[in-house]
């Protein structure tokens, strides 16, 4: 009787033993992007060369933008101070292989997902954080005020390796118009090759031509015209493999949207602790287990929203104070007219 | 003691066996090589799995979705990457062929200038040298295309040349010539050309058999003229030409229609592969022109030639042997230097294929493997053809 | 038609009172020709058909210069000026022409340049946009030398520079016992030096990342890591492709062949795009370590080229003696054939430094930013725009002082080591 009960507490211990293993094995999840991160201390983020609004160094090195914001949330989540990244500024036709290569783990670079982007070189959209369209730019004296009244002839100056340069194609080729592409490597040199006239007009996402024109010798001279003809979904990226990565981005960008959906700002998150709703509770780690997920602390949410704000205020402190689109457009809460909608976090 | 008795052991060992001692090192280096490709492949494969992309070569069908601002072939988006690649190639090949022609004519004036008695003409020419050549290329190029062509004029101002041809910041627009029966034409040049060549040669050894010379310079004249003329007037060719005219495309941009367009991009791109190669063209043909030993200088002057049949029949063949290998050289690096056109938007190969469709496509090692082969490809036959220059005209010593 | 102007015979010296003033008069007419008409808008000859008066200054100096050609004057300035720049008409009218054109057009440039370009100020307003505005590089002039380096941290740079020069300066000084010393220093334990202080993480400095590093600083850091490492590695390359074995000399040659074929930029695309597939998933290599790796192997392949030359210059009685002597393969190259081929190659491989030097503005399309790509950066901040031509025209006369210079020094090497055979 003795010896039975010796053999079912070994038993018993063996198996605790083993639950505990594979319970520290569950949560502590295989990512090797998330543990060196810890370990480097910073988050490496590759963002655009000098974009107003969306990825922009001041004088003295600072950033700032929507994409930076999305670093720094995952910053605030991962290592707790928003402030623990290194930017690395890249040019179109460099930031997929610095993302590949190893050179950075997140590239916030509004970047439009396409399929083959996603599907075919080996990385993976973690979600929009801005939806956008095509448009054109001309000079407000030539007297062009939308791409009907394009003309044969014209000459476009566009970025090397974009959406954008497939997607000018397709528009100009469905109106039968002749046009001739001039294609750069980096941003600023397609804009002042537009504006000394050696283009007729310039192409991009609707927001880089907003925030390319505060950049120009005379910002007043030039308009966007009206037309938008394509999709452009910008959002963050990650490497193709490291599904625990993949999800801390994903969520901290929701968790931004959703915060805003539910009222919770950056002075108020605190405060928001001792709310009545279950679901504003979660989001700022009041209840629930939901950074043990991803193998964070419980206050990996309330850290984003404290530190960089939601979406709406990492939103109006870019973009539309700065005067670039103080008109949210699509990008306003589905609850509010727009198409933000994200999935809960819970 | 041991220690020393085997290591002593160890070296006469391989002093008593050479044959060991021979082919140690190239096994050594053989598993070292077959270590290093295997090591890198084996990574790329792992890396490439873990990513989700595969290694082929089935982009080279698909389409390309992007169009190209100039080409000499019919090219647009709905063709395929392969005919891209065969876009950016001509183009490449094209820059290089105009930055080969300019850069020997300039360079064989400026290294003659060079030799010149006249002090201020040798002394203009050795400052040209100096300064194009300690100028990086790179800044040669941007200064010529984002500083000197952008300050070009709009269109509606262009500077004007004789009504025909125009010039503006969106390019150099040119007549267009319109041929009818343009192979007919081609082919009576081919026939000029043979028969100038028999010419030649029928001169050669009549002057070898008699001594006596004939005019064959005027008869190759008179050939190349009169028999495309007598295409246009009997041959039914015609050329006539389509000047540009200016086109109001709105209020303010106006473009040229008609005629031929060169982009300021290839201007610019030639203009700094010409500028540059030429001091180097120079320095060689300065360099040839003086290695003809004085003596066949003075030979040929107390034989009673003038000096420009000394430089012409003894000075310059003897010095061509000693200009051509280093000029040949010179018009690869050219060739090389000409993949530069991707920090400005000229589209050669290295913009068309290895720069917009690797961007596409993600495929960076097929892609850069075939531009590096390419290249290779070109600078290898230019190599093997200076090689059987060099070995058929080389002077067979005694 | 020259016989027609000689109208009073051909100038000889005899008759050199009267030729030679005549000549000064219609030369003197035809430079204030052409100064009044470029400078002050003095048209003396408006009175002739357009034609004649476009070409007015030419024919007066061609008159001049060919009444002055006299054979033997006697006077020993005429006689220079005629042996060198008019011993034939065709001489004459181009030196004409250079000294026209450079008349109308030295002084407006020099004026663009100097005296109507602003040079101290602090902002773009304070620029005339008459002359050239230095007060453009003024401003910027700390980021086109350091980049993007934190101001505070320049003094690590400075100081990594000043020890490279000190310890050169002293190998020229010092007893040549100390210069084994001085050079194994410099070779081996300068560079871990330098290291440490510009990247920084160790010894309480402040790290900072090399895709901060930029401007001249960067071209300097690379082009002497090139050459450190390009040298030995040619060397064996070169010793490679002449030896005996055919695996080690097909597989030199090969290497040399490859690296000499493509162009540089393929090269960076390669080494910046393709390469980092080539590692061990997990690990990154700084992007800055593989371009200097890449810049390295593709220079050491020209070095090779360079150094073979010289070996098979050497005559092979050199060889012969050596190995008569006893000496193996390694002994007798060290001892007797590197110290005479060295010394034969030096203007090659100061060529291919020079080369190298020129070469690093092409690092600018993987995104590291040396002088170049930071007067790119510089010329398109919104604060700052339009003003190309000034960024070039600097990063022109740098590059050119440091090429001109270098090339001067290689050839007084050349000479001083120009050992007759």
């Amino acid at each position: 009787m003795y010896k039975y009960i010796k053999q079912l507490t070994s038993l018993f211990a063996v198996i605790a033993v083993l639950f505990a293993f594979a319970g520290e094995a569950m949560a502590a999840k295989k990512s090797k992007t998330l543990k060196n991160t810890q370990k480097k201390g910073f988050v490496r983020c590759g963002v655009s060369q000098g974009l107003p609004g969306f990825s922009n160094a001041d004088a003295s090195g600072n950033w700032t933008g929507v994409d930076v914001d999305v670093c720094r949330a995952v910053a605030a989540a991962v290592l707790g101070d928003a402030g623990k990244v290194k930017f690395t500024p890249l040019s179109a036709k460099e930031r997929f292989t610095a993302l590949t290569s190893g050179e950075i783990d997140i590239l916030s670079r509004n970047t439009t997902w396409t399929l083959s982007r996603d599907a075919d070189i080996g990385l993976t959209f973690v979600g929009v954080n801005f939806y956008d369209g095509q448009g054109f730019m001309v000079r407000k004296d030539s007297g062009i005020t939308s791409t009907s009244q394009f003309k044969s002839g014209l000459s476009a100056c566009v970025n090397i390796g974009t959406t954008t340069e497939l997607n000018m194609r397709d528009f100009f080729t469905s109106k039968g118009i002749s046009y001739e592409p001039v294609v750069f490597e980096k941003a600023d040199e397609v804009v002042a090759a537009y504006d000394s006239g050696r283009c007729d007009t310039y192409t991009t996402d609707k927001s880089g031509l907003a925030a390319q024109r505060t950049k120009m010798k005379d910002p007043d001279a030039h308009i966007v015209l009206p037309e938008t003809i394509s999709k452009e979904p910008l959002g963050p990226v990650v490497r193709q493999g490291d599904s625990v990565w993949e999800d801390i981005v994903r969520w901290s960008l929701n968790v931004m949207i959703e915060a805003e959906e539910y009222g919770i700002t950056s002075a108020n998150a605190d405060a928001m602790k001792s709310s009545e709703n279950p679901q504003i509770k979660r989001l700022v780690g009041a209840e629930g287990e939901l950074g043990a997920a991803f193998g964070l602390d419980n206050d990996w949410s309330l850290r984003i929203i404290k530190q960089v704000g939601n979406y709406g205020e990492s939103y109006k402190r870019n973009i539309a104070d700065t005067g670039i689109l103080p008109d949210r457009g699509p990008n306003q809460l589905w609850t509010k007219g727009g198409i933000l909608y994200v999935p809960p976090a819970r | 003691m041991n220690i020393k008795n085997t290591t002593k052991g160890f070296t006469d060992f391989f002093k008593d066996n050479s044959k060991i001692r021979n082919y140690l090192p190239q096994i050594l280096t053989l598993l070292f090589i077959v270590f290093l490709i295997g090591y890198f492949t084996y990574n790329a494969q792992v890396n490439m799995d873990n990513r989700g992309i595969d290694f082929g070569f089935h982009f080279w069908g698909q389409e390309a979705s992007f169009d190209i601002q100039f080409s000499l072939i019919e090219y647009d988006g709905s063709h395929s990457y392969g005919r891209a690649y065969l876009v950016g190639l001509l183009n490449t090949i094209l820059v290089a062929v105009i930055g080969i022609f300019f850069a020997t004519i300039l360079g064989i004036i400026i290294g003659v200038s060079r030799l010149s008695s006249n002090y201020l003409i040798s002394r203009v020419a050795e400052w040209y040298i100096e300064i194009f050549r300690n100028i990086p290329l790179l800044l040669q190029l941007f200064f010529w295309y984002f500083a000197a062509l952008r300050a070009l004029p709009l269109p509606k101002e262009a500077i004007n040349f004789f009504d025909v041809s125009f010039l503006s910041v969106k390019g150099l627009y040119i007549p267009k010539f319109i041929w009818t029966n343009f192979d007919i034409f081609i082919y009576s040049i081919i026939a000029a050309i043979i028969s100038i060549i028999f010419v030649y040669n029928y001169a050669r050894k009549k002057q070898e058999q008699t001594g006596t010379q004939t005019p064959k310079f005027l008869i190759s004249l008179g050939i190349i003229i009169v028999l495309p003329l007598l295409t246009f007037l009997i041959g039914g060719v015609s050329l006539s030409f389509e000047y540009p005219i200016l086109k109001q495309m709105s209020e303010t941009i106006f473009n040229y229609v008609g005629g031929a367009k060169i982009i300021p991009e290839l201007m610019a791109l030639a203009a700094a592969l010409s500028l540059y190669t030429a001091t180097f063209i120079a320095e060689c043909v300065r360099a040839g022109i003086l290695g003809v030993s004085k003596g066949q200088k003075e030979a040929a002057g107390s034989l009673g030639l003038t000096t420009g049949q000394i430089l012409r029949l003894v000075v310059m063949p003897q010095a061509l042997r000693i200009i051509i290998p280093p000029t040949t050289n010179q018009y690869l690096n050219l060739t090389k230097n000409s993949s530069l056109a991707a920090a400005i938007a000229y589209p050669d190969i290295v913009l068309v294929f290895a720069g917009t469709a690797m961007m596409q496509t993600g495929r960076a090692i097929e892609i850069v493997s075939i531009t590096m082969a390419t290249y290779l490809t070109l600078s290898i036959a230019i190599s093997i053809l200076m090689n059987w220059y060099n070995k058929k005209i080389a002077i067979k010593e005694k | 038609m020259i016989k027609k102007i000689n109208i009073l015979g051909t100038p000889t010296q005899d008759k050199l009172n009267l030729f030679v003033p005549m000549g000064i008069f219609f030369i003197i007419l035809g430079f204030l020709d052409v100064i009044l008409n470029a400078h002050f808008k003095i048209n003396l000859t408006s009175f002739l058909p357009i034609w004649l008066n476009y070409f007015a200054p030419l024919i007066f100096g061609f008159l001049g210069l060919h009444y002055i050609r006299i054979e033997f004057s006697g006077i020993k300035i005429l006689d220079n000026l005629n042996k060198n720049i008019n011993s034939n008409g065709f001489n004459a009218l181009l030196t004409l022409l250079i000294l026209f054109v450079l008349i109308q057009n030295i002084p407006p440039l020099l004026n663009w340049l100097f005296f109507d370009a602003d040079f101290i100020g602090t902002s773009k307003e304070e620029c005339s946009r008459e002359g050239a505005c230095w007060i453009f590089v003024n401003v910027w002039l700390k980021r086109f030398i350091y980049g993007l380096y934190p101001n505070a941290e320049i003094w690590r740079i400075n100081l990594s520079f000043l020890l490279l020069i000190g310890f050169i300066i002293a190998g020229f000084l010092v007893p040549v016992k100390a210069k084994k010393y001085i050079i194994i220093f410099l070779l081996f334990v300068f560079p871990f030096i330098a290291m440490n202080l510009i990247s920084g993480g160790n010894f309480g400095l402040e790290w900072v990342e090399t895709a901060a590093w930029g401007g001249l600083s960067l071209t300097f850091i690379i082009s002497i890591f090139a050459l450190l490492f390009c040298f030995p590695i040619g060397m064996f390359l070169a010793l490679g492709r002449r030896s005996s074995a055919p695996i080690i000399r097909y597989s030199s040659i090969g290497f040399i062949e490859f690296w000499r074929g493509v162009p540089l930029i393929t090269v960076l695309f390669m080494a910046s795009v393709m390469f980092p597939m080539f590692l061990p998933d997990g690990t990154y290599m700084d992007k800055l370590v593989r371009v200097i790796i890449a810049i390295t192997l593709f220079e050491a392949a020209y070095m090779a080229e360079v150094i073979r030359g010289g070996l098979q210059a050497l005559p092979r009685g050199q060889y012969d003696a050596g190995k008569s002597l006893g000496m193996g393969y390694w002994r007798m190259h060290l001892l007797v054939i590197l110290p005479q081929a060295l010394k034969l190659v030096i203007p090659g491989v100061a060529n291919t430094f020079l080369a190298l030097v020129k070469d690093t503005p092409l690092i600018l399309v993987v995104g590291l930013l040396e002088l170049v790509g930071m007067i790119d950066m510089a010329k398109s901040n919104p604060d700052w725009l339009g003003f190309a031509t000034e960024g070039y025209i600097f990063a022109g006369v740098v590059f050119w002082i440091i090429c001109f210079n270098m090339s001067r020094y290689s050839q007084r090497l050349e000479r001083r080591y120009k050992t007759d055979r």
